[in-house]
């Protein structure tokens, strides 16, 4: 009887708690079909009495969300597959080739990862602005060309492939390349794909840098355009409400599809040394 | 004699070259990633460090032959402003309140998720990592809305319970521990999965023995979950500290830093003296004093560590 109770008390928890977790989100959505006005006005009510897509065609045909949501794909997209070539040879190196100096550099990369990213931003702002980059893709794609987390979680993963494999590739006159690119490529697919959400996903809600290095309005990231439109729209609730779902979408439905793989890198980084 | 020497280098050779030939590989694999890194991230942190003893302004954003070398007259500057001990004191409340919470909230909805009495886990674990994935700027303007006096849902909902409504985010002494649940909301998800990972690692024959032995549920959770759960909780708040001590977004579109800087942080005030005033050299010393005191925090975490592997 008593753990009947205990049962009963912590599945109420679990959905009280899972109500307030999804609150927010799902106020976020149906506050972006309201008619203006409408969320703000007592007394409460959560659902649309007449929904509306007018803040969606507004953001579309006068605040040019289109622009944004591409700007955003783009960077997204390329830091995505730039770094994913970049960590995983990088990656590949640490985990099985033997030559002086390996662990100590990887020691050294590792404690960098203790560096706040802010430090960094100052001179990288002036070394870009010398390169004439600012206000540019190139320029929000650089800091991350390649990751020290991504080299760590791909060493973690291609250390478990079995020497022998890669031995028999070598015997049968692979070049490293090809040994790189034929054997340990494929084998590490399912953490290559782990990584390629968390970068994608990181850089697209990424914000103090894009902040920064944009300048034209035109170039914005969805963040950044989201954060700029509240200083002209702070009163258009619903109007923000559609900004930030749109903002927030193309990533929760990346994250329910491929959820399995994206909880294995948590998995995989929270494990120690 | 020579010929032996030279007998000796030629079998090493033949020895070593296909030895040779990988330690090549090896670096030619390597120098995309570490040439992004030297030249994006190494080169650019000792350049701030120099930044920080120097007078860069926004004059020398355009002729770099202004820039002055001051010693540490920045620093000395950053200790005699009153805004920065305030934006240092608001960023460890956010630590030191903020953190500890949310690793809380984090185990105690991963012993919740974890037990056997709980159904439809794998449902729970979507929806609380669901506001983990969104971005940090969109749920800061939702939280906004939330939070709006007059006609904010969290104000009309606590009105059916008779309690007068309450500006969040107007009054100092409320807009940094509001920010705080802001926070914790978003990042609970997070540190939970890492400690159900870690809850699945302790042997389930640890529970069987200790329940043969006639110890309750309690006391199992102190013989056996927090000690096996320690690593885990040392990793986990280390990365909290590490992503709380870099507030920013949060104030940023939340509040401004305000009401009377009550939600300044410290990488808010670097943003705003390097990229708003361009008092670079300034803003680098801030930096540089938040990159002493992570290092401090982790300095401590990892003797933490030590002292609980022996």
């Amino acid at each position: 009887m008593k753990g009947r109770t205990i049962a009963v008390v912590l599945n109420a928890g679990l959905v009280f708690l899972a109500l307030i977790t999804l609150t927010p989100v799902v106020w976020m959505v149906s506050a972006s079909f309201m008619i203006p006005g409408e969320a703000s006005t007592a007394p409460l009510h959560f659902f649309p009495a007449h929904p509306t897509l007018e803040h969606y065609q507004v953001l579309a045909e006068r605040l040019h969300v289109g622009r944004y949501f591409l700007n955003s794909f783009i960077i997204a997209s390329a830091v995505t597959l730039i770094s994913l070539v970049f960590n995983s040879m990088a990656g590949f190196v640490f985990a099985k080739y033997q030559f002086p100096g390996r662990d100590k550099l990887f020691r050294f990369l590792l404690a960098g990862m203790i560096v706040p990213a802010q430090v960094t931003m100052l001179p990288l702002f002036l070394m870009l602005k010398s390169m004439g980059l600012i206000n540019t893709y190139v320029g929000v794609i650089i800091p991350g060309l390649a990751s020290i987390f991504g080299i760590f979680l791909i060493r973690q993963f291609a250390g478990s492939i079995p020497d022998s494999l890669i031995e028999a590739a070598r015997i049968d006159g692979a070049s490293e390349f090809k040994v790189y690119r034929s054997v340990v490529l494929p084998l590490c697919k399912p953490i290559l794909l782990t990584l390629a959400l968390f970068t994608f996903m990181g850089t697209w809600n990424d914000f103090m840098w894009p902040l920064i290095v944009m300048t034209d309005n035109a170039n914005y990231t969805l963040p950044v355009a989201i954060a700029n439109l509240k200083g002209e729209h702070l009163l258009d609730l619903e109007l923000m409400m559609a900004g930030s779902v749109v903002t927030i979408l193309p990533v929760l439905i990346l994250f329910l599809a491929f959820q399995r793989h994206y909880v294995r890198g948590i998995m995989v980084g929270g494990v120690k040394e | 004699m020579v010929g032996g020497k030279k007998q000796k280098t030629m079998s090493r050779r033949a020895g070593m070259r296909s030895y040779d030939n990988h330690t090549a590989a090896a670096w030619l694999f390597l120098a995309p990633s570490l040439t992004a890194i030297a030249i994006f991230f190494v080169i650019p942190v000792l350049s701030a460090l120099v930044m920080s003893f120097t007078d860069f302004d926004i004059y020398a954003v355009g002729n770099l032959n202004v820039v002055r070398f001051m010693g540490f007259r920045n620093y000395t500057r950053i200790f005699e402003t009153p805004l920065f001990w305030k934006a240092l004191r608001n960023t460890f409340y956010f630590v030191l309140v903020g953190g500890p919470l949310s690793v809380a909230v984090s185990l105690g909805t991963a012993l919740m998720v974890n037990s056997k009495l709980a159904r439809f886990k794998p449902f729970y674990r979507t929806v609380y990592f669901l506001p983990v994935v969104t971005s940090l700027v969109a749920v800061a303007v939702v939280w906004r809305y939330l939070y709006h006096p007059a006609h904010g849902l969290l104000n009309l909902a606590l009105s059916y319970f008779g309690v007068a409504p309450i500006d969040w985010l107007g009054n100092p002494d409320i807009a940094m521990p509001a920010i705080v649940v802001l926070a914790v909301w978003k990042n609970f998800g997070y540190n939970m999965l890492i400690f159900i990972a870690g809850l699945q690692n302790i042997p389930e024959d640890l529970y069987e023995a200790a329940h043969i032995d006639g110890a309750g549920g309690w006391r199992q959770f102190v013989d056996i979950t927090i000690p096996m759960l320690a690593p885990t909780t040392v990793f986990v708040v280390m990365i909290t500290i590490i992503g709380y001590f870099q507030l920013f977004a949060e104030p940023y579109i939340m509040t401004e830093g305000g009401p009377m800087n009550a939600t300044m942080s410290v990488v808010l005030m670097m943003y705003e003296q390097g990229f708003r005033w361009w008092n670079m050299g300034f803003a680098a010393a801030i930096a540089f004093v938040l990159f002493a005191v992570i290092l401090i925090f982790s300095i401590l975490q990892l003797i933490i560590q030590r002292r609980l592997q022996q």
